[in-house]
């Protein structure tokens, strides 16, 4: 145990983030980097628990207490050792990960959870500074070949670990950097660009060949790849955005959320001049209460929006979990993220600070625009949720409700449906779920087409960095017994 | 039913048959013969029958008889014929009831005595009265003749010729092909003594026996035995006494005794036999009880020439060692025999005869009782107790008790007893300290060597991995016993699957569990009894036990059976004539052979080496690669050492293994318990100094000292694994097999570790080796780069993807939130997790599956919620494990759905006595805290914990900064103290003093049902008929993965069994002995689901027991950390800001039992049941999943957990009766009556009665009455004076109430005051006396055992154990035996005399005030946790004030003596008292 009773003693103390005003005005990552005493601290506050239930709830697996108790000690690299041994990308999800492990955190049931995230970036990033994260190239060659189409976490994590076990792997990516969404799609003040370029040059240094620009199916067909490679791993993401079929929706204005993301995102690493979509000193409304809307609200308050409006379908979150949402699941429960503590302090470059800037129970009804087809105003109205007699929600328009609100931007975050059917997936032939994801198990991987994998969000549908680092790391185990067979 | 005991069969396993008793001796001193001892003896067998037994027929017993000299008056006249006196033997034989098979008996005999050139003289039918014996006897009853042998003059030794021709007998018997062979006994074959016994109850003996009777049979010394078994069969040639002895105990070394035994045959040798040696062999018999083996062990030193003296010293030394009293030449004598035979371990009470000489004697613990009295006209009454025998007191010479570890010696043909000089003298007849000066080494004594090794050794990392190293070992074993010298520890039990289910591969060791003691012997302590124990091993022991010679003094001792690498080297580099080493490398390469093919070479090749003269074999498994695997170490040393023996090659030779398997208590135990001498875990050792370098879990730095500390906790570890057992050395622990196999194939373990129980079978040498290479493999990958990570497959803490646990992160979650909103439908999905494992099988029961086929019925018909909650108990948690509020939600809620709750071990607040906060069950452990008089009449359930899950065999050690003001004001103990739990009740030894205990409880609560709650082990089913024999109402049976309280993590994993084992045998042993009527039983350990309930009633349970799942239902999330006291939800904490954390109710709980409920309710609807009662038992529905595709689950069988014994139609198979108690003939009957008048007004009343032997628990009864009516309080002093003259029996004044006065003149037996709580007890010698009452023993062992408060003034000496765990009780006695004060907590004893060994040991309160007469006080006190000091002028002044007491009570001549001058005397006390009691004492926070 990290300390025995610390928990007694330490509260949970957040990490420091920079100062609104000040991190409003770049891209750089908004949290100030630990110090050491906080850490030594904030690790003492875990109790070791005979069953660790953030462990449990971590999808991939970390093992907490172990790398807690070393952390409290000061022994990052040991540390690092029991990290490494489940995660191979912690820089990631030490940034970007909801935490779930937090949610499982026996301290959580009557008191505040350690802060397991913060440690873990902490351990990753002690490792880069004393260079104890280096490749790890194979003893030996298999000689098999194996490709990875996409090169999201899941393509990385499995490219690395196929690597390692001596398989000569080549990761085929359509834009012209490694990384998905965690280059494109999410903005640098979460996660700064050279935090993936780094993993990609040790991971280029252990052997793996990253082709960029290509888009596998089209550019090499699906018979060159079966020709070429004795496994192919689909790792290409659940890219298909969800629409909002609603009057006005192809006013100019209204855009997908990952389109304007990866515009600012594209401009920041210098692959662009200029943005087409840009907030400032514009009124944008947000669609959709996820991370996602949270990211746009951000990057539109460091474009200098005028003004910020997020709507939610669904019903504000408690403060404690309600409930049908006990512990050790992840609280559904009102969040603050960095975006909206931002936006509400400083909307239009004037940090006042007063009101939340998203309501919930909000359906959108129209886009209206003017003559040029821009949009200018949002349409919506006011909706509750009941339980019908068997206990489902129902949604109900509250009458004379609708309400409209000036908008020259529209993002819409409400999430993805499934990967892209066109190319690839119909080229090769292969079968989907009743979702449109590709088929496989969470045993071995395997799609409808031999020798083919898929893992991630193609698989398992949009989901969490930290769930598609885990099936990557499955399919790769997957496919090395598939080889080895 | 036929003769003896019955076959293996289902989970019986007749082995485990125990037997304990009562003993008894009269003699003549200086020899006189006549028939009044014969009388007197019998008298006394009679008088002992309270501690024999009767089963399901009350008119038999389960033996008695009597072992005296020939009667050669009485013969001559029977035979009418001129016989000499010694020339010739008598052998009374039984023979078969068919008459034609009699017939081939009596040709076999009279053969072979004519082969052995003597003469027979007459046949005898032995006259026996058949109407005098029991029912069941008297179906078994063997035709019983006397054969008369005459002396051929030319033979010089004619009893060793008698042994000779009836071992050939015996031997040409076990050969013959007939029905009835098992009546074939013959008691003794002797020319000087004679054994007369049989399946009787001890009336019988003399109604059967005609010839007892006649006046013409005299003797001057007469053995008598009152057998107390743990079955009802029919088996005459079990009963006692043997031929040279009676032995009232148990030898728990017993299975390595024979082994050794057998394996020093080929070299046995003396001139006597020469070469007819080998007609005596085997020795012993592995089947034969271990009293039997122990007397075939004796006869053979005694009939090669050694004395009566030396032979039982061999067999039974003293604890030598550590005794800091004992004259260095007679430790010589010790040390010299340690190095032939290795101590027959276990409590032991003997009296032994061989017609010259007579000997008793105590095992080195005193763990059985033996009172004797000279008369003076030199009558010597010896017995388990005093008063066997009605000697009027003024003919009494010297009352006395056999001390532990003592002889007494008389020679009757001298005429003369031996004092203790004497007998060390006599002892002394070889130079033996010269002899062991000149020959015996130290390892310290050889030389340092080097040593290259032959393969080149791979990284550490890689052999960690290699051996299956996880970072639990190295972090939670390996560094907590470097760093604290002590194993870890861990609560909340083992939820994990058992070796052979889990889908990970395991060592060898996970494959079997430590057997441990529970109730017919006791587990020893080995920290507070430690002068008893020693872990010394030594090189190079002989096998010829024959003869007396310098030459066996050669040997090497070493001080640890955990070698350091340099020791190992020293050992290696022995080559000379005694001593010559050979290493032998146990790698295989499996791509060349298999492992079965692998131990056959290495075997051999062993044996190649022991033929060249070798002696010393290092089996090592340096040098594992790629390539080479190592031979898991267990599997090569068990087979190797039964290799061996079935060669007759195995005595001389000592097997050290050098092994990287090793790393925790369990490992060494096993291989220590299947034959290695020594062990040296190299890896273990290395990877010390592996951590320390990398600070891996421990400092930088001091590698060696680490690693002592390493040696030391495993050996101390070893110690208490040993002690579990009640075994207190590691020399008789080595190859005694204490364990039971689980999952291993029975080719196997026939093969590689003979003589181990495995009852369900499972994986083969072939699972072994895919096991053995799976794990080796994991070292090795081509490709991935290696790094510093082991695994973590979580054996100590839930890892995802490692071990299966039940109590996985979702069953938590689920049980929690189904229980908490009152969702049934939530709740099975929590019990779906449970009871539907698939593949990844966590308990035995998974793979159980209902048989199709039955009729459903409605579910209306089947017994209500309500009706089946009955049933349910919460487990048995002190208040003080868990907090105040989760100890209450549980009584609430068992008190609101018609259960009952357990009170746990802690005691239980008045105030919750009569409310719905009560706990329905009250617990008695060993530490009998809070066990007060009014805590005991206010239950509906006494419970006797003879064993907890988590650690069976072991005590408890509550720390003192848990003793919170509230926790020790409940249990009687002063706060801020550490409270301890001895391993064993010290009033329960044995199956009848257990028996004692049930008949105390229910005489103080005569309403309540009195339970014994026991643990899973192979044997539990033959200890539970044993129990069921003591009167017990309920067992409980509890599986080995409960238990939630903390206990050392080998404890919790490696010990015990489920239930599913233990229930069933338990059911089906008390059918087999038709003991199942009388008595219920309950099951528990992870008790979870409706399921789980439906398959315990299958297996014969008929009530439930609940722990883990309901706390886990108050908020407990398996934190495990309830030893830390930082339970981070409230439930096992005192800490109040913890304690506020709880959000537990006892509506959770209710909701929970009430879909448990519901759910058997839906089970029995399915399977066709109105109610549980109608399937208890029902086995044969039941089958195996064939559906689970588990590789090793595969080859588990469970045909002998379904087994049902096949018995008469008439015998029940589930509780129909009650047990007859024998209330109505008490004592105390007549006391309550005439004590009425008090009762109901208060008034005062005086009674004055005689007393003896058979009134035992006096005045219980009516102490009970007094705290119902009166509470706690009680009645004012002297308001019942109880005047009693005589020898009272065991348990005087057992939980004698406030208000009571008992005064005794004459004599007490065992367990005077127990429990007192405020009685006033006075026992003085009487008036008429000739001897000085200080000086003579007037009371017996374990008196004022858990007394709490009162007082007690005892005018003599008294035995072992005064006044343990005492913790307020204020008492004076004039000298006490060994271990006095023990574990006392609180109090004050005056002892106005010498103490024995082992004084004040783990004493953490109240104060004892010593008379030191002879200034060796210090010698005997145990400073483990007290000082001795000066008295202060307070002391002074109490002490004064207590001797003036005494004086005024007991008119004792030494208090009037030392009063007379009390500043005089006064320099000679000490006071004894522990600091932290002392600091206390002076704040005030104590009394």
């Amino acid at each position: 145990m990290a300390k025995l009773g610390g928990f007694l003693e330490i509260p949970r103390v957040e990490a420091s983030k920079r100062k609104v005003e000040e991190r409003i005005k770049d891209w750089k990552e908004l949290y100030v980097p630990f110090t050491d005493e906080y850490l030594l601290k904030q690790s003492a506050r875990c109790m070791d628990c005979g069953i660790p239930f953030c462990h449990f709830s971590c999808p991939v697996s970390n093992v907490i207490p172990e790398f807690n108790d070393f952390a409290h000690r000061g022994q990052w690299k040991e540390a690092l050792a029991i990290l490494e041994s489940t995660n191979n990308f912690p820089e990631f999800t030490g940034r970007v990960c909801p935490a779930p492990c937090e949610g499982g955190c026996v301290l959580g049931i009557n008191d505040k959870p350690v802060t397991i995230k913060n440690i873990e970036l902490n351990i990753v990033e002690k490792g880069f500074e004393n260079n104890w994260i280096v490749p790890k190239p194979a003893k030996a060659k298999t000689g098999k070949k194996v490709a990875v189409i996409g090169s999201g976490p899941a393509g990385l994590s499995s490219a690395q670990q196929l690597a390692r076990l001596g398989h000569d792997v080549v990761v085929y990516e359509r834009d012209n950097k490694a990384g998905g969404l965690l280059t494109y799609g999410i903005p640098d003040y979460k996660i700064e660009k050279w935090v993936v370029e780094r993993r990609v040059q040790q991971m280029e240094a252990e052997g793996v060949k990253f082709v960029y620009n290509t888009n596998v199916g089209v550019d090499v067909s699906v018979e060159d790849l079966d020709k070429n490679y004795d496994a192919v791993i689909l790792a290409g993401g659940s890219k298909k955005a969800r629409d909002l079929p609603v009057f006005g929706r192809e006013l100019k204005g209204i855009h997908y959320a990952m389109d304007y993301l990866s515009e600012q995102n594209k401009l920041n690493a210098g692959e662009i001049d200029e943005i087409s979509i840009n907030a400032k000193d514009k009124s944008v409304i947000v669609i959709g209460g996820g991370d996602t809307g949270a990211d746009c609200v951000g990057t539109a308050t460091r474009q200098g929006a005028k003004f910020i409006y997020q709507i939610e379908l669904l019903s504000k979150p408690s403060l404690d979990r309600p409930q049908d949402n006990p512990w050790p699941n992840y609280p559904q429960i009102l969040r603050v993220s960095t975006s909206h503590e931002e936006a509400k302090e400083c909307l239009g470059g004037a940090c006042k600070g007063d009101e939340d800037v998203r309501e919930w129970d909000i359906l959108t009804k129209e886009f209206r625009g003017d003559e040029n087809g821009n949009l200018k105003e949002f349409v919506a109205v006011r909706v509750e949720w009941k339980e019908d007699e068997k206990g489902n929600k129902k949604m109900q328009e509250i009458p004379n409700s609708e309400f409209k609100v000036e908008a020259d931007l529209a993002f819409l975050a409400i999430g993805f449906v499934h990967p892209e059917h066109e190319g690839l997936v119909k080229n090769a032939d292969l079968k989907l779920d009743a979702r449109g994801n590709v088929e496989a198990n969470e045993i071995d991987y395997m799609t409808n087409k031999d020798k083919f994998f898929v893992a991630g969000d193609m698989r398992r549908g949009q989901s969490l960095v930290v769930w598609a680092i885990t099936e990557g790391r499955q399919v790769a185990e997957s496919v090395d017994r598939y080889l080895k067979k | 039913m036929g003769m003896g005991i019955p076959k293996e069969q289902g989970l019986y396993r007749p082995e485990f048959e125990k037997d304990n008793c009562g003993i008894g001796l009269v003699a003549h001193i200086k020899g006189e013969k006549s028939h009044n001892i014969v009388q007197k003896a019998l008298e006394v067998l009679e008088r002992l029958e309270h501690r024999g037994a009767v089963g399901a027929d009350p008119s038999t017993g389960d033996g008695a008889g009597i072992l005296m000299e020939i009667p050669h008056e009485f013969f001559r006249r029977e035979l009418n014929k001129e016989l000499k006196e010694h020339e010739y033997g008598v052998a009374p034989i039984f023979f078969p009831q068919n008459e034609e098979e009699r017939k081939q008996v009596i040709t076999i005999i009279e053969n072979i005595i004519e082969e052995e050139k003597q003469n027979i003289i007459a046949w005898r039918d032995v006259p026996v009265e058949n109407k005098s014996v029991g029912v069941e006897a008297g179906r078994s009853l063997p035709i019983i003749k006397q054969l008369f042998i005459e002396k051929n003059k030319d033979e010089k030794n004619f009893e060793a010729r008698l042994y000779i021709i009836r071992k050939r007998i015996e031997n040409a018997i076990r050969e013959l092909e007939i029905t009835e062979r098992e009546y074939v006994y013959i008691p003794s074959m002797s020319s000087k003594t004679i054994v007369y016994k049989g399946l009787l109850l001890a009336e019988q003996v003399r109604a059967f026996y005609l010839d007892l009777i006649d006046p013409l049979v005299k003797t001057a010394v007469a053995i008598i035995h009152q057998r107390y078994s743990t079955n009802t069969f029919p088996s005459w040639d079990l009963a006692q006494p043997f031929r040279y002895l009676a032995h009232n105990g148990e030898i728990n070394t017993i299975k390595g005794n024979v082994n050794w035994m057998s394996a020093r045959e080929p070299e046995l040798y003396n001139e006597i036999f020469g070469d007819e040696i080998s007609k005596l062999f085997p020795i012993n018999k592995a089947t034969g009880s271990d009293s039997a083996n122990l007397d075939n062990a004796l006869e053979l030193l005694l009939l090669s020439g050694r004395t009566l003296l030396e032979a039982s010293a061999m067999l039974v030394p003293r604890a030598w060692e550590k005794d800091k009293e004992m004259e260095d030449n007679f430790k010589a004598f010790f040390e010299y025999h340690s190095g032939l035979m290795e101590p027959w371990d276990g409590p032991a009470s003997l009296a032994m005869f061989n017609g010259e000489e007579l000997l008793c004697m105590l095992d080195r613990n005193g763990l059985r009782p033996a009172r004797y009295l000279i008369t003076k006209d030199d009558i010597l009454i010896l017995a388990s107790e005093a008063g066997t025998q009605d000697i009027a007191f003024e003919d009494v010479k010297e009352h006395g008790r056999i001390e532990p570890n003592r002889i007494m010696y008389i020679n009757i043909k001298e005429g003369k007893r031996y004092t203790s000089e004497e007998i060390r003298e006599k002892l002394l007849n070889k130079p033996y300290r010269e002899w062991l000066e000149k020959n015996k080494r130290e390892i310290n004594d050889i030389p340092n060597a080097n040593r290259t090794m032959k393969n080149k050794e791979e990284s550490t990392i890689t052999r960690l991995k290699a051996f299956g190293y996880t970072r639990e070992d190295l972090q939670i074993n390996l560094a907590e016993m470097a760093k604290n010298e002590k194993e870890p520890l861990g609560s909340m039990g083992n939820d994990a699957s058992l070796g052979v289910l889990s889908k990970h591969s395991k060592h060898l060791f996970h494959y079997f569990k430590q057997l441990f003691a529970q109730v017919t012997n006791p587990p020893i302590d080995p920290i507070r009894e430690d002068i008893v124990t020693s872990y010394t091993s030594q090189l190079g022991v002989k096998g010829n036990i024959l003869e007396t010679t310098e030459d066996k003094s050669k040997t090497i001792k070493l001080n640890s059976p955990i070698l350091t690498n340099e020791e190992l080297n020293k050992i290696l580099s022995l080559d000379e004539e005694d001593f010559k080493a050979k290493e032998v490398s146990i790698l295989f390469e499996n791509e060349k052979e298999s492992l079965e093919e692998a131990l056959e070479r290495f075997f051999v090749e062993v044996e190649g080496f022991v033929d060249k003269g070798y002696n010393i074999i290092v089996l090592s498994d340096r040098g594992v690669s790629k390539e080479k695997v190592a031979i898991p170490s267990l599997l090569a040393t068990a087979g190797l050492h039964h290799h061996l023996i079935k060669n007759k090659k195995r005595v001389g030779v000592d097997l050290i293994i050098e092994t990287g398997e090793a790393k925790e208590v369990m490992q060494f135990a096993t291989l220590i318990g299947y034959g290695a001498l020594a062990v040296n875990p190299y890896l273990a050792l290395e990877t010390i100094e592996y951590m320390s370098e990398k600070e891996l879990y421990i400092t930088k730095g001091d590698v060696e000292k680490k690693q002592a500390k390493f040696i030391k906790a495993v050996s101390k570890g070893l110690l208490k694994i040993a002690s579990k057992m009640g075994i207190s050395t590691v020399q008789s622990y080595r190859g005694a097999q204490i364990f039971e196999a689980i999952g291993l194939e029975k080719s196997v373990v026939n093969k590689y570790f003979t003589g181990t129980a495995s009852r369900i079978e499972g994986i083969d040498i072939k699972g072994l080796e895919k096991e053995t290479i799976d794990r080796h493999m994991k070292a090795y990958n081509d490709f991935l780069v290696e790094d510093e990570t082991l695994e973590n497959i979580g054996d100590y803490k839930w890892r995802k993807n490692g071990e299966k646990r039940l109590f996985s992160p979702e069953v938590v979650a689920s049980l929690q939130h189904s229980t908490r909103i009152n969702d049934y439908r939530e709740f099975k999905k929590y019990s779906k997790l449970i009871d539907e494992q698939g593949e990844n099988l966590a308990t035995i029961r998974a793979l159980f599956k209902f048989k199709n086929g039955n009729k459903s019925i409605d579910i209306n018909e089947v017994e209500s919620v309500e009706e089946i909650c009955k049933r349910f108990v919460s487990g048995a948690m002190s208040y003080g494990s868990i907090s105040q509020e989760a100890h209450e939600a549980l009584a609430i809620a068992m008190n609101t759905i018609g259960g009952k709750s357990n009170s746990g071990e802690g005691g239980e607040r008045p105030e919750r006595f009569t409310d719905n906060r009560r706990s329905a069950i009250k617990q008695i452990a060993s530490g009998r805290f809070g066990v007060t008089t009014h805590y005991l009449v206010n239950a509906d359930e006494l419970q006797i914990k003879m064993a907890q899950g988590a650690k069976p065999g072991e005590g408890g050690h509550l720390p003192a900064h848990k003793v919170s003001e509230e926790i020790a004001e409940t249990r009687h103990t002063s706060p801020g103290i550490d409270l301890i739990s001895p391993p064993p009740h010290h009033d329960i030894y044995s199956i009848e003093d257990l028996a004692q205990l049930i008949f105390d409880l229910k005489n103080v609560n005569p309403q309540a049902r009195v339970s014994v709650k026991l643990v899973s082990e192979v044997g539990v089913g033959t200890v539970a008929a044993g129990v069921s024999k003591a009167h017990a109402d309920m067992i409980l049976i509890s599986g080995y993965d409960g238990g939630t309280g903390a206990a050392p993590l080998s404890s919790i994993k490696h010990t015990g069994l489920p239930w599913e084992l233990g229930l069933s045998e338990a059911h089906q042993v008390l059918i087999l002995n038709n003991l199942r009527e009388k008595v219920r039983i309950q099951a528990d350990g992870q008790m979870k689901t409706g399921r789980d309930i439906i398959i315990a009633t299958m297996l014969g349970a008929e009530e439930y027991g609940f722990a883990t799942a309901p706390l886990v239902v108050l908020g407990c999330v398996m934190m495990r950390a309830c030893h830390t006291d930082l339970c981070p939800v409230g439930v096992a904490t005192q800490r109040p800001e913890l304690r506020r954390k709880f959000v537990g109710r006892s509506e959770y709980l209710i909701n929970f039992f009430k879909f448990v409920a519901q759910e058997v309710r839906e089970l029995l609807a399915e399977l066709g049941f109105k109610s549980l009662d109608d399937l208890v038992g029902r086995t044969d529905l039941l089958e195996m999943n064939k559906a689970i595709e588990h590789w090793k689950a595969k080859g588990i069988d469970i045909s002998n957990i379904l087994y049902s014994p096949k018995v008469e139609g008439h015998i029940a198979k589930k509780c129909i009766s009650s047990q007859d108690h024998g209330l109505d003939k008490v004592l105390d009957q007549k006391l309550i009556e005439l004590s009425k008048i008090v009762l109901e007004n208060k008034e005062k009343v005086e009674i004055n009665l005689p007393i003896n032997n058979i009134n035992r628990t006096v005045g219980t009864m009516l102490s009970g009455k007094v705290a119902k009516l009166y509470g706690s309080e009680g009645l004012p002093e002297d308001t019942i004076k109880l005047n009693f003259k005589g020898y009272a029996g065991q348990s005087f004044g057992t939980f004698g109430m406030t208000g009571i006065t008992y005064t005794l003149e004459g004599q007490g037996n065992d367990y005077i005051g127990k429990g007192l709580f405020g009685a006033k007890l006075i026992i003085k010698a009487p008036k008429n006396v000739s001897y000085k009452a200080h000086e003579n023993i007037i009371g017996g062992n374990t008196c004022l055992f858990g007394a709490i408060r009162g007082e007690a003034y005892i005018n003599g000496k008294v035995g072992e154990r005064f006044a343990v765990r005492n913790s307020g009780a204020y008492a004076v006695v004039e000298g006490l035996g060994d271990h006095g004060c023990e574990y006392m907590t609180g109090g004050r004893v005056v002892v106005l005399g010498e103490t024995g060994r082992n004084f004040a040991s783990g004493m953490s309160g109240g104060i004892a005030y010593v008379y030191d007469v002879k200034g060796n006080f210090e010698n005997k006190l145990n400073k483990l946790m007290v000082n001795n000091e000066s008295l202060d002028s307070k002391d002074k002044e109490e002490l004064k004030n207590m001797i003036e007491k005494h004086y005024k009570y007991t008119d004792s001549d030494i208090a009037r003596e030392i009063l007379e001058d009390f500043e005089k005397h006064l320099g000679r006390f000490v006071k004894v008292i522990a600091p932290r009691y002392k600091e206390l004492l002076a704040e005030g926070k104590v009394k």
